[in-house]
């Protein structure tokens, strides 16, 4: 999908001033924290197991280029294929290929933010193969034309009234009389709609929360049961996956599965949760005919040596983006591309760059708890700082902040002019603010002032008032 | 050690400029804590706001500037959570790459403190002589909270303050929208945040809110103060040291 | 340069080494051969079995899913056609043509209309075994293979269960260790699928409000047969 992050200013102000987003991000600003904490209430072991969790992705990052190569190998030996794809170009390629072979008309798609950030479905459709989203959230925005605004919860944005509206619009075979306002109605027709697609679909395309190194297997985590259809009944399954969802073991899923949904969602388990591995058996009665992966770089490789490594072991919970005051502020849609919230402020500028998604990691009062709540553990604001000091090092800054801050360290190092100019700038504010207490307007603070007051000083530096109190004791002392 | 431990306050650039009677309040709590205080004069600044607008190079020299500054103390303490961390957290990450500041930073950290904790965790003072017949409620501010695990301690001390009846905060641990230069560079979030803040406060139904960081203190009373409403905002260590009679809230008009 | 060489030669340049040497290689291999358990939470593993089949019980009625107790297998049909019954449902049902399903007394039951073989669009109803119960969740562990086609698991509105309170282990890990008994570890002798189900289908896609059925089954019945103790 196109970046839209160099116009987050703009979005975010307009995020801010949507009432329907207002409305839809207070339900899930309350829902979602709710949720994982009653879910870590009954599981002692959770901290253990973020512990566990970092260990394992750790672990697998720095053997990375072996375990690919064992994936591989496994899937092969399992009847399944595998292609490799540097960047997105590639990616498209090798789908399109793939779907070609066959003459597929329609495919069917599992939720896949690597799909998205390839910009698969206009690449299929521009090819004359129709996409068709199943998960719901998915499939509402698809009919809207609106990127996901979340990364498990793609519609999270829309109350149900616009659900409405877009089913109406768009599912014109129906009585337009019909009783859809409400969420169950919604989903039946949702149901209802989708699956003559999924009976009819050719190729089926999945992403992977992990894929796993012993056994060439990949594993999905859903709640629908989208992604079983999507890839049981196709002839072809192409699983969609970039490169770092490698995990060594069965076991080592086991405990990223037991981080994951509580994490997400603060269900225990997904109703779902799925391995493949390999196409249909001799003898299956169902499946597909064959298995194909798609491993996708694009970026991921040049994290690995980089200062942003601890990004990759990412488990896309989405937890960091339920807990962050700015994302549910202004929604997933001001960050401008696939990966919003905190975890999209570090990973959005490691694969479109920091010019492009400059403000992402700036809109953040690095209040520390999208890391507290990661069940990996990735320290998220240390790592949005570090592009902060990319940014500054390479002159990306605005030069009146860049500048302003540089002469501020300056006096700052000097502790003499700076004490005097402290003193100068209580005395005066001081003075200027004695009688309201406040400011309404401040030369110079326009940027604090627009929505706030600005309490004044109390007139005099701490540092000149002890000054004063050592000179006095002094004085009693010599008496 | 012999002799009462000696502390010197870091008194950071916010209650320098804006409220020193906090630094004040500070004085007063670690003197009745049975500690002598002194107040380095070559300090300034953290330098938070140079690390978290990317300026490693000035954080550097500035962290340099309070190392050197705190030298020989037997304990650092800081009236506020953010500052205190970026020194005991952070500094020892500014020179992760150089083996000898880094050692002096560890040096430095180790024996550095927010004001509240160093009071419970270190001096073990289980009350305060106070009165503040006021209901009140309080903001856990994000790097004392997360970083430096100040929690329980600031409402420990204050349930023994005379006549002060403590509400819990819906929502104590949500950023109120500050974080330094957020607060300037995208000032319509960080309103965003401070409008909920002061709407969970007002709910509360209390007279006063309190918190242990001046930053998230000027965000919050200014926002209080620009809706109309009358609730007060004061630092915690104003409170504890029994000052609330002497020292205006924060915004109010002086005398 | 292949993608895939760029691609592993791009992560060995930023882990700052080429492959990897033979002994480092070694001890990688080691630990993908031992599979290791890593920490297994006390909740299932410190059960014995009958309290683990009460766990199981007990977290899959909190996802929605419904569980009837019968004494023995012989017990299925009458308890199938009662819940369809209950359920106001038709009395058919395609069912897995699993040689442990085809054992039962259907002739005790008449009237249920039943089709063996994968699902077909419109099948209401299937009748799957499973592989095993997980009880830390409530989680029931199916398998595809020549009786067990998964589209029984997914495409019919209704999906029973049979699940013998013998195969109701503590975890996923013994899950996994069952899946390796099986005909053998090797990727070609692992099933093509394994399923986690844990309760019906659902969404909460429309104002995070949880409904039920949103493409795979609207219900879940698990019909657990026996008596740990017999186990």
């Amino acid at each position: 999908m196109d970046p839209t992050s160099r116009a987050f200013l703009d979005n975010a102000r307009a995020g801010l001033a949507d009432p329907v987003l207002r409305r839809a991000l207070g339900i899930a600003g309350v829902g979602f924290p709710a949720r994982r904490a009653e879910a870590m209430a009954r599981l002692p072991e959770f901290e253990a197991l973020r512990e566990q969790g970092k260990a394992i992705k750790d672990h697998t990052i720095a053997h990375l280029d072996f375990y690919l190569e064992r994936y591989e190998a496994n899937v092969i030996a399992a009847g399944g294929m595998v292609h490799w794809a540097r960047d997105a170009g590639e990616a498209r390629a090798a789908v399109l290929d793939i779907c070609r072979s066959v003459g597929a008309k329609i495919v069917t798609k599992g939720k896949s933010m690597v799909a998205e950030e390839i910009a698969l479905n206009d690449h299929l459709a521009a090819n004359g193969i129709t996409p068709v989203e199943t998960d719901l959230g998915e499939y509402i925005i698809q009919l809207r034309h609106e990127p996901p605004s979340h990364i498990i919860a793609p519609a999270i944005h829309l109350m149900k009234e616009q659900v409405t509206e877009t089913f109406r619009a768009a599912h014109t075979a129906l009585d337009p009389a019909r009783a859809i306002a409400e969420a169950p109605q919604l989903c039946a027709e949702a149901r209802a709609v989708l699956r003559p697609q999924f009976l009819a679909a050719d190729v089926g395309i999945t992403g992977a929360n992990f894929l796993i190194a012993e056994t060439g297997s990949s594993i999905i985590v859903t709640n629908e049961g989208n992604g079983d259809l999507t890839q049981t009944l196709p002839k072809i399954h192409i699983v969609l996956a970039s490169i770092e969802k490698i995990v060594p073991t069965l076991e080592d899923a086991a405990t990223l599965l037991r981080l994951l949904a509580r994490s997400a969602t603060g269900q225990e388990f997904s109703s779902y949760t799925t391995m493949s591995t390999g196409p249909r058996r001799p003898g299956d009665l169902d499946g597909p005919e064959q298995y194909h992966v798609v491993l996708v770089d694009n970026g991921r490789s040049a994290m690995v040596g980089s200062e942003f490594r601890e990004m990759l072991r990412c488990l896309r919970c989405a937890a960091c983006l339920n807990h962050c005051p700015v994302y549910t502020a202004i929604g997933g849609h001001a960050y401008g591309w696939v990966y919003p919230g905190p975890m999209g402020a570090v990973l959005t500028p490691a694969l479109i760059g920091v010019a492009e998604a400059g403000d992402l990691p700036n809109a953040s009062s690095f209040c520390g708890r999208c890391e507290s709540v990661c069940p990996v553990k990735i320290p998220l604001p240390k790592l949005m700082r570090n592009w902060r000091e990319r940014q500054f090092a390479q002159r990306l800054v605005a030069p009146r902040y860049r500048d302003a801050l540089r002469l501020w360290a300056w006096v700052a190092q000097r502790p003499e002019l700076y004490h005097r100019m402290v003193e100068v700038k209580a005395r005066l504010l001081g003075w200027l603010g004695k009688r309201r207490g406040r400011f309404r307007a401040l030369p110079l603070a326009g940027g604090w002032t627009g929505l706030r007051d600005m309490p004044a000083p109390e007139g005099r530096s701490f540092h000149a008032l002890w000054a004063d109190r050592q000179r006095a004791a002094q004085r009693r002392q010599l008496r | 050690m012999a002799g009462p431990p000696r502390v010197a306050l870091l008194v950071t650039c916010l209650v320098d400029l804006f409220r020193p009677s906090i630094g004040f309040a500070a004085v007063n709590l670690l003197e009745a804590a049975g500690c002598t205080v002194e107040v380095p004069r070559a300090q300034t600044c953290c330098g938070q706001p140079a690390y978290n607008s990317g300026d490693k190079t000035d954080a550097k020299a500035i962290a340099r500037q309070v190392i050197a500054a705190f030298a020989g103390y037997d304990y650092v303490v800081a009236p506020s959570g953010s500052c205190a961390g970026m020194v005991k957290v952070h500094y020892p990450e500014l020179f992760a790459d150089d083996p000898a500041m880094r050692a002096q930073a560890d040096e430095l950290a180790a024996r550095t403190w927010e004001l509240v904790s160093f009071l419970v965790d270190v001096r073990g003072v289980d009350a305060v002589n106070a009165a503040c017949r006021q209901v009140v409620t309080y903001h856990d501010s994000c790097s004392g909270l997360r970083e430096l695990k100040v929690k329980e301690q600031p409402r420990r001390l204050l349930g023994t303050v005379e006549g002060l009846e403590l509400k819990e905060l819906p929502g104590a641990e949500t950023c109120c929208g500050f974080g330094g230069t957020f607060a300037v560079k995208y000032p319509e979030i960080s309103g965003k945040m401070a409008s909920d803040k002061i709407a969970d406060i007002a709910a509360t139904g209390a007279d006063c809110v309190l918190a242990g960081d001046l930053g998230c203190l000027l965000q919050i009373a200014g926002r209080l103060s620009r809706a109309g409403s009358q609730i007060q905002v004061r630092h915690v260590a104003e409170v504890l040291a029994d000052m609330t009679g002497a020292v205006p809230p924060i915004g109010a008009p002086r005398p | 340069m292949t993608a895939r060489d760029d691609i592993l030669g791009g992560i060995r340049r930023g882990l700052g080494r080429g492959r990897l040497a033979d002994g480092a290689a070694g001890a990688v291999e080691a630990r993908l051969a031992e599979h290791k358990r890593n920490l297994i939470p006390a909740r299932a593993a410190a059960l014995d079995p009958p309290a683990r089949v009460e766990l199981f019980v007990a977290m899959a009625e909190a996802v929605q899913a419904s569980v009837a107790r019968v004494a023995s297998e012989r017990d299925v049909p009458a308890e199938v056609a009662r819940f369809l019954a209950a359920e106001n449902l038709p009395a058919e049902l395609t069912v897995a043509p699993d040689s442990a399903l085809d054992a039962l007394p259907w002739a005790e039951r008449p009237l249920l209309q039943i089709r063996r073989g994968k699902a077909e669009p419109g099948d209401a109803v299937s009748l799957t075994p499973c592989l095993a119960g997980i009880a830390e969740t409530g989680t029931l562990m199916l398998v595809s293979g020549e009786g067990t086609p998964t589209t029984l698991n997914f495409l019919p509105d209704t999906h029973i269960v049979m699940l013998r309170a013998g195969e109701v282990v503590a975890t996923y890990e013994d899950g996994w260790d069952l899946l390796r008994g099986r005909p053998g570890e090797r990727p070609a002798e692992l099933p093509r699928t394994v399923n986690f189900i844990t309760g019906p289908s659902r969404t909460g896609d429309i104002e995070q409000k949880i409904e039920l059925g949103a493409h795979g089954p609207r219900r879940l019945h698990v019909i657990l047969v026996g008596d740990a103790r017999q186990a």
